[in-house]
């Protein structure tokens, strides 16, 4: 009894059980971080991958054909089960989905023929290939449709390419040269100068020919590019038409390859990097937020990080130690943990009205009254998220300042530095890696928030980036997409939740990955430095 | 108490006047009277708190960085008063160099430690940087050891020789007056002795001030000593008379080890 008791006192005393509570902790946590990443991986890596269609001959009805996404018991009735097929095809079912009992299904099949068409419009189809058409004409049927049709895309991508070049290059140029006319003209016209008016007047008439020219040569591109269509065969029998040029990608996964499959898999995952949305964002790429994304934690850290070292700088290094700074000093680390809606609101009302409204009518009076700078836009964005983060910023160069160690700064100093000197060669390069730690802190902070950005810039759909190739290439007025933001908007605006989901799940990994990589990049930048300027004493 | 005896060498380098010097309202020095011979070394002894490396940093103005400390008297190093108001802190801290009590090379090279001096002088010729560098290093006895890696950080180095590397550093300016604070309180005996042997060779070109806590090293290395207790000067003399026939019963009891 006694040797027992001790046993416990030493259980207790050795601190045993704290050992088991801090380890569970971090397991918990871990796992914690695990079940999300792993939550987003399982969801979103598999969403390219080119799935088998499977045609479902059911006991009364007609069949249907699509992907199978789910099963799942049938409530209240025990051991009967329903499949979930994608069915695709929303504009002859008017859905994409449909649940189908188990009990109701006659026969599974993988028809070889089966096709999955990936359209501009309506989503997928799914179906036979019926025939070919070119502009009523019968081209091909049966055996040999499907390379037929493969030449004809081939085609019409081409048309493709050629109406898209004209549209952002020269068609682009000329609505921006008609637009500078337009201003231009209302400065005249305010100015009342008639002489030069009339000179704008010809001018404005050239272009306008131009542009004339210009979209009948479009419009007969495009006419060009509608003259084929494919008829296709539902699963109940049905036939449609669809346009060729309406088809974005068609293959037939149940002849695939696992090869053949990967390739499709990485085409899909190039066009959802590098092209844009469509279909209110739920298909296509996110090109354009991921560019707004990164563009705008940029100019966030180019904001963010020199204005906050330097008054880091200022607060530990010349600023006289007292109440002041240390009141000072409680501000800052208090507005690191202001809601960061607050700041979104401030941005709102001090950058995008107040400096950005004054910028119009001090620089853009001609546009007024539409705002240039006087709405929300990328530049205000990262401004605001600047003025977010420098507290970060702030706190964590302080504190590598004041960790430098006082004999470096006296060794300075005894060999006749000055105080400029001593900061700029020894003290900074000594906190530098501590200072970088802020800085990805602050980073990663910034390149996570949306709620700000929702009243300063950020929009559902900005096709043009603030950055291309038309003087002057910096477009920071224009308002941007953001991966944060689209995420929201795709998973929760979007008409069609349901076939947005998995979309949703991508660009949250893509998300995940880019705030990796930016972290990742200024870890090794750190390490770098870290090893160059190595602080250790003996 | 005895009036410490000034030195009977002619040239002194460093006079000190009535200083008083003060942290708020604690008084850390009391009426300090001193003359350091040049070429010599001399070290400063006492027990902890007793106001020497307090002195020490007031012959480069050191204590300058520390707001509450207040200065009475006068501190002249060859001649020119040093906290006249004229005086240019900059170019003194060029013509007294310090070395610290614990080494504090700098996040560079081993090259760019020695040439750092120069080179926030304005110097940036490779050719001066580099025969400097080759001579400081010579001087405190580190050449040898790192001449084919002077391009490495200053802190893969041992503790010695950071230690070494900090007094080269020192050199590279060409001081008049080396202040050396405790330099072999962190260091081994094996670098205590080479750093020793580094001071004894400087003797000729440098005045050596060495605040120390060793008394058998400064009975090794130092020609005079001065012994303070409580903020005061007890006893200056030549080290041999000090350690053998101390004038002043406090010194007595402090070199044979009675207190401190």
């Amino acid at each position: 009894m006694e040797s027992n008791k001790s046993t416990v006192m030493k259980f207790w005393r050795r601190g045993d059980p704290f050992i088991w509570l801090t380890g569970g902790a971090l397991a918990l946590c871990l796992a914690m971080i695990a079940g999300l990443v792993g939550i987003i991986v399982y969801n979103g890596a598999g969403v390219f991958w080119p799935q088998d269609l499977t045609l479902l001959r059911l006991k009364d009805g007609p069949p249907v054909m699509g992907k199978l996404m789910d099963r799942q018991p049938i409530p209240g009735a025990v051991g009967h089960y329903r499949v979930q097929l994608k069915v695709g095809n929303r504009d002859a079912y008017g859905q994409d989905f449909r649940w189908v009992d188990e009990d109701a299904i006659a026969e599974r099949e993988r028809p070889a023929e089966a096709v999955v068409f990936e359209r501009v419009e309506w989503g997928d189809t799914h179906g036979f290939i019926a025939a070919l058409y070119e502009e009523e004409r019968l081209l091909a049927k049966g055996e040999g449709v499907w390379e037929a049709l493969q030449g004809v895309m081939d085609q019409v991508g081409e048309l493709g390419d050629r109406i898209h070049t004209l549209e952002r290059g020269e068609l682009d140029k000329l609505n921006r040269a008609i637009d500078d006319l337009r201003l231009q003209e209302r400065r005249l016209q305010r100015e009342q100068n008639d002489a030069q008016l009339t000179a704008l007047e010809v001018r404005r008439q050239a272009l306008w020919d131009e542009h004339e020219a210009l979209s009948g040569s479009l419009d007969e591109l495009r006419a060009q590019q509608e003259r084929w269509e494919v008829e296709v065969a539902l699963a109940g029998g049905e036939t449609r038409r669809v346009a060729v040029a309406a088809i974005v990608r068609a293959y037939r996964p149940n002849l695939m390859g696992f090869w053949a499959k990967v390739q499709t898999y990485l085409s899909k995952g190039w066009e959802f990097v590098a092209g844009e949305p469509r279909e209110s964002n739920t298909e296509g790429g996110i090109f354009p937020a991921l560019f707004g994304t990164v563009m705008m934690v940029m100019l966030m850290s180019l904001a963010a990080v020199p204005f906050g070292v330097l008054a880091a700088l200022y607060l530990r290094e010349y600023a006289r130690q007292g109440i002041l700074v240390r009141l000072v000093r409680i501000a800052v680390n208090n507005l690191a943990g202001v809601p960061s809606i607050v700041f979104g609101m401030f941005g709102l009302g001090f950058f995008v009205y107040g400096i950005g409204g004054s910028i119009d009518q001090l620089f853009y009076a001609d546009a007024l009254p539409t705002p240039t700078f006087g709405t929300g836009g990328i530049l205000w964005a990262s401004l605001t998220l600047a003025l977010l983060t420098v507290p970060v910023v702030i706190v964590a160069t302080e504190e590598s300042l004041a960790a430098v160690p006082r004999e470096m700064r006296e060794g300075a100093l005894a060999l006749g530095a000055t105080k400029f000197q001593m900061i700029w060669s020894v003290v900074l390069p000594s906190a530098l890696p501590g200072i970088l730690t802020g800085v990805i802190l602050a980073t990663a902070r910034g390149a996570g928030e949306v709620a700000p950005l929702m009243i300063t810039g950020v929009v559902k759909l900005a096709p043009d980036l603030p950055l291309d190739a038309f003087a002057p290439f910096f477009h920071l007025e224009r308002k941007f997409m953001h991966l944060g933001f689209h995420i929201y908007d795709v998973g929760f605006q979007s008409p069609n939740v349901e076939a947005a989901r998995p979309m949703v799940y991508t660009t949250a990994l893509l998300l995940l990955t880019i705030v990796l990589l930016l972290n990742l990049t200024a870890i090794v930048v750190r390490n770098k430095l870290r090893r160059k300027y190595a602080t250790a004493a003996f | 108490m005895s009036k410490p005896l000034a030195s009977d060498q002619a040239n002194s380098i460093v006079e000190v006047e009535n200083l008083n010097m003060f942290y708020g309202e604690t008084q850390a020095l009391h009426d300090i009277d001193l003359s350091i011979p040049e070429r010599e070394v001399t070290a400063f002894i006492g027990p902890s708190g007793c106001g020497k490396s307090t002195l020490l940093r007031c012959f480069n103005r050191l204590n300058d960085l520390i707001e509450s400390a207040r200065i009475e008297g006068s501190v002249r190093v060859s001649g020119r008063d040093i906290y006249a108001p004229d005086c240019d802190v900059i170019d003194l801290r060029r013509r007294v160099g310090m070395v610290f009590q614990k080494s504090n090379p700098f996040p560079k090279s081993i090259y760019e430690n020695v040439a750092y001096g120069l080179r926030i002088a304005g110097e940036n010729r490779r050719r001066v940087l580099d025969e400097a560098v080759e001579k400081s290093l010579k001087a405190a006895a580190l050449w040898d050891e790192v001449k084919d890696r002077l391009k490495d950080n200053a802190l893969s180095l041992s503790g010695g020789q950071q230690q070494r590397l900090c007094i080269a550093r020192t050199l590279a300016v060409e001081p008049e007056v080396v202040l050396m604070d405790e330099p072999c309180s962190a260091l081994d005996p094996i670098a205590t002795a080479r750093v020793e042997e580094t001071i004894t060779e400087l003797k000729s070109d440098y005045t050596i001030i060495v605040v120390t806590h060793n008394l058998q090293q400064a009975a090794r290395i130092s020609t005079y000593t001065a012994f303070y207790y409580l903020g005061s000067l007890i006893e200056f003399s030549q080290t041999e008379d000090m350690f053998t026939n101390p004038r002043n019963k406090q010194t007595e009891d402090y070199v044979t080890g009675r207190f401190g």
